[in-house]
């Protein structure tokens, strides 16, 4: 166990967590400043809850608002590429024990990431 | 302004007897308890979000749900970042990961369900409890290497490996799967419902019942996090728990800091430290409880 693939294959992981985490960094950092520069010093209230609820897999008014140079949409973006990071993977494990004809953990992380995609998108 | 999408409070300013901070200020506090907090999570192993929801919710008086939200963001951040150097070291077990992950990511729905269902006294008392659970096994033993028996689920899912060891390599195989597999629904149960790792839980699961490596057992634990803390993400993202504007200081500050205490972790040892640390985490656990129980959360 814990063989040659093994290794090769979390270590292939583990480099593809770091870029995405580093990629959804700069974005959440880039759209931070702007926030802080548009908002004009006012802060929200945060003491009382009042969170409007949008899917999170409705991506067109983030990308709109990116567009726009809307700062918390560009935040937005930033967290949506942090959560697809650890999607992506799992999905990458499907292929990895795909390759190793390891059809037992083909299953198990083929029911890892319906999950993920199931409290992803679901209605 | 008028087209952002995102869910974030009504631009009011917010006036406390206590404190009155313009936004530059609680920014820059906010981001200097999240280093703090992701400094004390990577150098004791507990993580950041046990450290960073009660410092919301009890100092700045930030709703625990925004509180949530902006932790489980900098817990994907810092579990992920941290991957590399724990499997270079050869310590973490893909299969043993990838198995148990079924366990936390069903349980993260389903904590992420109990967030709308249950108030959020009850969430602080939950989280308190918690707290104090992982004060207390910051001073576990850990345990010396248990007789290995066979097992054959174990020997089934390939729950075994090697790990690195002053006298070479050394081999495992996990124990007690059906109940690791238990505990680690209840783990992600809690990390749905507290916006955190529950890294505890996770090695409880791991070293105690499953009988691992200790080793092998906390740095396949973080590796799982972040897969986690992806299943309630969605969730709390999609129901407006993650409010840009504290949610990004809160991941940029925590991933610095965790960033920063696993590279002094290499140099010094910290048993002092985690004494400290657990009895502030321990302290941070009646507080959260007793406001909780007095409905001030």
């Amino acid at each position: 166990m814990a063989s040659e693939a093994d290794l090769n294959m979390e270590l292939s992981i583990s480099r593809m967590l770091r870029a995405g985490v580093s990629l959804a960094a700069i974005v959440v950092f880039v759209g931070w400043v702007l926030y802080l520069l548009q908002a004009h010093g006012v802060k929200p209230d945060y003491r009382h809850f009042h969170g409007i609820p949008i899917p999170a897999s409705q991506f067109a008014p983030v990308f709109h608002g990116v567009r726009q140079l809307d700062s918390r949409s560009i935040i937005r973006l930033g967290i949506l590429l942090l959560i697809a990071t650890p999607i992506m993977r799992v999905a990458f494990c499907v292929f990895s024990f795909a390759a190793q004809k390891d059809r037992i953990y083909v299953v198990v992380s083929l029911i890892v990431l319906t999950v993920l995609l199931y409290s992803f998108f679901r209605p | 302004m008028a087209q952002g999408i995102v869910c974030e409070a009504d631009i009011n300013t917010w006036r406390s007897e206590k404190l009155d901070m313009g936004l530059i200020e609680f920014t820059a506090a906010v981001l200097l308890s999240s280093v703090v907090a992701g400094l004390l999570g990577a150098l004791t192993g507990l993580g950041g979000g046990v450290v960073i929801v009660p410092a919301l919710a009890l100092l700045f008086h930030v709703d625990i749900r925004y509180a949530i939200g902006a932790s489980l963001v900098s817990v994907i951040a810092t579990s992920s970042g941290a991957a590399v150097s724990y499997v270079r070291e050869g310590f973490s077990n893909v299969r043993i990961g990838m198995f148990l992950e079924v366990a936390t990511t069903l349980g993260a729905l389903v904590g992420a369900y109990l967030t709308t269902r249950i108030s959020t006294h009850a969430i602080g008392i939950v989280f308190g409890i918690v707290l104090l659970f992982s004060a207390l096994s910051s001073f576990r033993q850990k345990q010396g290497d248990a007789p290995r028996r066979q097992d054959a689920l174990a020997e089934r899912l390939k729950l075994s490996g090697d790990y690195p060891t002053a006298s070479g390599r050394e081999t495992y195989t996990a124990q007690h799967v059906p109940a690791g597999f238990g505990i680690m629904f209840v783990a992600g149960t809690l990390s749905g419902l507290l916006g955190i790792g529950s890294g505890a839980v996770k090695v409880l699961a791991m070293d105690q019942a499953m009988k691992l490596p200790f080793k092998v057992s906390t740095t396949t634990s973080n590796f799982m996090i972040g897969v986690t803390a992806a299943a309630s993400a969605g969730i709390y993202l999609g129901r407006g728990y993650i409010a840009p504007g504290l949610a990004a200081p809160v991941m940029l500050g925590v991933l610095a800091g965790s960033l920063a205490g696993a590279r002094m972790l290499v140099k010094m040892r910290v048993p002092v430290l985690r004494l400290v640390f657990a009895v502030v985490i321990a302290a941070l656990g009646v507080e959260m409880i007793y406001s909780g129980a007095t409905g001030r959360l």
